[in-house]
C-alpha cells in the first residue's frame, strides 16, 4: 500500500497533465463522480460538515488504528476535491493521518479551496479528519 | 447624452488586470466597488504630505488633516442632503453603523415590552443587532415577508405597525435580491404609527435616490467600500433630535469635553459618538469618491446601470434551466440566479477560471435563502463601469462551465 506522501506524488503528477483549469475541474469532477456513493444512512446531521458555500458529509470509522472514510458534497467540484483527500488519507494508519504534511493541494494550484474555514467545508473537513485521527491513535494503543 | 463608459472605465486602474491570465470581470460589486484612480491618489496624498493627529494639535499638518477630514463630513452632508454636518458620523461603516443605533438609542428608546420591525430581506448586518437589542432590553420583534417576486409584504406590515411599534429597519435596496423596497412610503406608514425609522442604504446611496430629508428617514447608514470609497469607513445619518437624546456609544478620547475624576460630560455632536482616533484618511477617500460620483450626471448613471441590468437578465434567461431569483416591480443592478442541476459553488469557480468575479453562497441573508428555499444562489452586481461586454462575458463563460458540469 502506498504512504500518504506517495499518493500525493502521484495526484500531483496526474494534475502535471492538465495544464488547463477546465481540464483539471473536468478531472476533479469525474473522480467525485466516480467515488463510491456515501452510504445513505451516513448521510446523518452528525456527519454534516457545513461550510457557507457548500454541504459536506464526512463519515469516519476507526478499526485497529486505521482511519476509514466516506464523503459526499452537494458541490461536484468539493465532492471531487473531498475524494482526493480521502485517496489521500482513508485506509492509512491513524498515527500518520495525524502527522502527514498535507501539501497537494497546494501544488495543484487549487489551495483556494482550503483557504478559508468558512468557504466549502473543505478545511473544516481536514481538520474532522485530523482530529479523528488522533482519536483513533489512542484507541488503537 | 449617456455615460462615456469607456472613458469611466480608464479611471478605474484594477478594470486593467487580469486573473488566472484573463480580463478581468469584475461584477461582484454588491459585496464591495472598485475604486478610480482619484480616490488612490487621495488617500497617497494624504499619507505623502498631510498626515497628522486631528481634532487636538495645534500644528500646520494636523490643521490639513482636521480641514480635510471635516470637509469630508460637509461633502457627505450634501451627498445625502442632511441639514447639519454635525448629523454625520463617520463609523467603520454599514454595520458599526446600525449597532451604534441599535445601542444607543436602544438603550434610552427600547424599553420591555416595545417592539421592533425589520424585514426578511435585510442583512445579517440589519437583522442579527436588532435581535440582540430586543434580548437585552426585553423587547419583541417581528420580520416582514416577502412575496414570490422579492416585493415586501406592506399589507403585513401595515398590519404589524402598532403603538408599541418604536424602531422599523428595512434596506433600502436589497443586496440578495435586488428589490428597491418603497422607502418613502415604508417611512411614512411607520410614522404614522409613531415609530422611528432607520435604513439601510448599503446598497441604495450609489444607485437610487439619496436624499434622507426627501426620505424623511430618521437613520440612514451605508458605507464607504460600496460606493467607490475605501474600507473601514461608513456613515451614520441621524435627525439631530435623536442624536442629541441618545447617549454615547463607545467611551474614551475625542468624544469627552471634560473628564474629572467625579464625573465626565459629553463632546457635542458628531463628536459624542466617535470616541478614539478615528479612521482620518477614510473620510478623505470617501469623499473623493462622492466628488467623482458628482462631477458625472447620476441620470445617465442610473440609465447605463439599468441598460446593463436590463441586458443581463435577458441574456442569462436565455440559458436553459436559469431561474432569476429578484423580480420585485422596481429592482437595480443585482441579479441572483441558480441553474437547474448546477450547484453555485461550482460555476462560481468555473467563473473564476475565466476571469469573472460573482459571490456565490447565501450573501449574508440566510433568511433570505430560507425563504427562497436554496442553500444559495450566484449573483452578478453591477456598477457603473460595467457594459455590456462583461455581460457577453458572463454569458459565455456560464456557456463553457456547463459543459464540464452537464457532462
Ligand atoms: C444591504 C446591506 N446592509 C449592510 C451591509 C453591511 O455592510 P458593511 O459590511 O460594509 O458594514 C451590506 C454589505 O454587504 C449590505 O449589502
Amino acid at each position: 500500500m502506498l504512504t500518504i506522501q506517495e499518493i500525493q506524488a502521484q495526484i500531483i503528477e496526474d494534475f502535471s497533465f492538465l495544464p488547463e483549469w477546465d481540464e483539471r475541474y473536468a478531472y476533479l469532477i469525474e473522480l467525485g463522480q466516480k467515488s463510491p456513493p456515501m452510504a445513505e444512512e451516513n448521510r446523518t446531521e452528525d456527519n454534516l460538515v457545513r461550510g457557507c458555500q457548500s454541504l459536506v458529509w464526512l463519515a469516519r470509522e476507526c478499526h485497529q488504528g486505521v482511519v476509514y472514510l466516506q464523503a459526499d458534497s452537494d458541490s461536484l467540484i468539493v465532492k471531487g476535491l473531498a475524494a482526493l483527500l480521502l485517496q489521500v488519507f482513508s485506509g492509512q494508519p491513524a498515527e500518520e493521518v495525524s502527522q502527514a504534511d498535507l501539501h497537494f493541494f497546494e501544488t495543484i494550484g487549487l489551495n483556494q479551496h482550503l483557504s478559508s474555514q468558512r468557504t466549502n467545508g473543505l478545511l473544516a473537513m481536514v481538520n474532522e479528519i485530523r482530529s479523528f485521527a488522533v482519536q483513533c491513535v489512542g484507541e488503537g494503543s | 447624452m449617456t455615460l462615456d463608459v469607456q472613458k469611466i472605465r480608464a479611471d478605474f486602474p484594477i478594470l486593467h488586470t487580469r486573473v488566472y491570465g484573463k480580463p478581468l470581470v469584475y461584477l461582484d460589486n454588491a459585496a464591495t466597488t472598485q475604486k478610480p484612480q482619484a480616490v488612490i491618489d487621495a488617500i497617497v496624498d494624504y499619507y505623502t504630505r498631510y498626515n497628522s493627529n486631528i481634532h487636538r494639535a495645534a500644528h500646520h499638518l494636523s490643521n490639513l488633516a482636521t480641514e480635510a477630514h471635516e470637509a469630508a463630513r460637509r461633502t457627505v452632508q450634501r451627498h445625502i442632503n442632511a441639514e447639519h454636518e454635525y448629523e454625520i458620523i463617520f463609523t467603520r461603516g454599514t454595520t458599526e453603523a446600525i449597532n451604534l443605533v441599535a445601542y444607543s438609542f436602544g438603550e434610552v428608546f427600547i424599553n420591555p415590552g416595545d417592539e421592533v420591525i425589520f424585514t426578511m430581506m435585510d442583512h445579517h448586518s440589519n437583522f442579527v443587532p436588532w435581535q440582540m437589542l430586543c434580548e437585552r432590553r426585553g423587547a419583541n420583534y417581528h420580520v416582514v415577508p416577502f412575496d414570490e417576486n422579492g416585493d415586501l409584504r406592506l399589507d403585513i406590515y401595515q398590519n404589524l405597525l402598532n403603538s408599541k411599534t418604536r424602531l422599523v429597519a428595512f434596506n433600502h435596496v436589497s443586496n440578495s435580491l435586488g428589490t428597491v423596497n418603497p422607502a418613502q412610503e415604508i417611512i411614512r406608514m411607520a410614522h404614522d404609527a409613531g415609530a422611528v425609522v432607520l435604513v439601510d442604504a448599503a446598497q441604495a446611496v450609489q444607485h437610487v435616490d439619496h436624499d434622507v430629508r426627501a426620505l424623511d428617514a430618521d437613520f440612514y447608514a451605508f458605507s464607504g467600500h460600496k460606493i467607490y470609497g475605501p474600507t473601514g469607513i461608513g456613515v451614520l445619518y441621524g435627525k439631530e433630535k435623536w442624536l442629541d437624546a441618545m447617549p454615547p456609544y463607545q467611551g474614551g478620547g475625542e468624544m469627552i469635553e471634560r473628564v474629572t475624576v467625579e464625573k465626565t460630560t459629553y463632546n457635542k455632536l458628531p463628536f459624542k459618538f466617535e470616541a478614539g482616533t478615528p479612521n482620518i484618511v477614510g473620510p478623505i477617500g470617501m469623499a473623493a469618491a462622492l466628488d467623482y460620483l458628482n462631477a458625472l450626471d447620476f441620470t445617465e448613471v442610473r440609465a447605463h446601470e439599468d441598460a446593463v441590468l436590463a441586458y443581463a437578465r435577458k441574456k442569462l434567461l436565455e440559458i436553459d434551466g436559469l431561474k432569476i431569483y429578484g423580480n420585485g416591480k422596481l429592482h437595480t443592478s443585482i441579479v441572483p440566479f441558480n441553474i437547474e442541476g448546477v450547484h453555485h459553488y461550482d460555476l462560481g469557480t468555473l467563473l473564476d477560471t475565466r476571469g469573472v468575479a460573482v459571490r456565490t453562497g447565501h450573501h449574508c441573508t440566510e433568511p433570505i435563502m430560507a425563504a427562497l428555499g436554496v442553500e444559495g444562489t450566484v449573483r452578478a452586481s453591477l456598477a457603473l463601469y460595467n457594459n455590456f461586454e462583461d455581460i457577453d462575458v458572463l454569458v459565455e463563460s456560464i456557456h463553457q462551465a456547463l459543459k464540464i458540469l452537464r457532462r
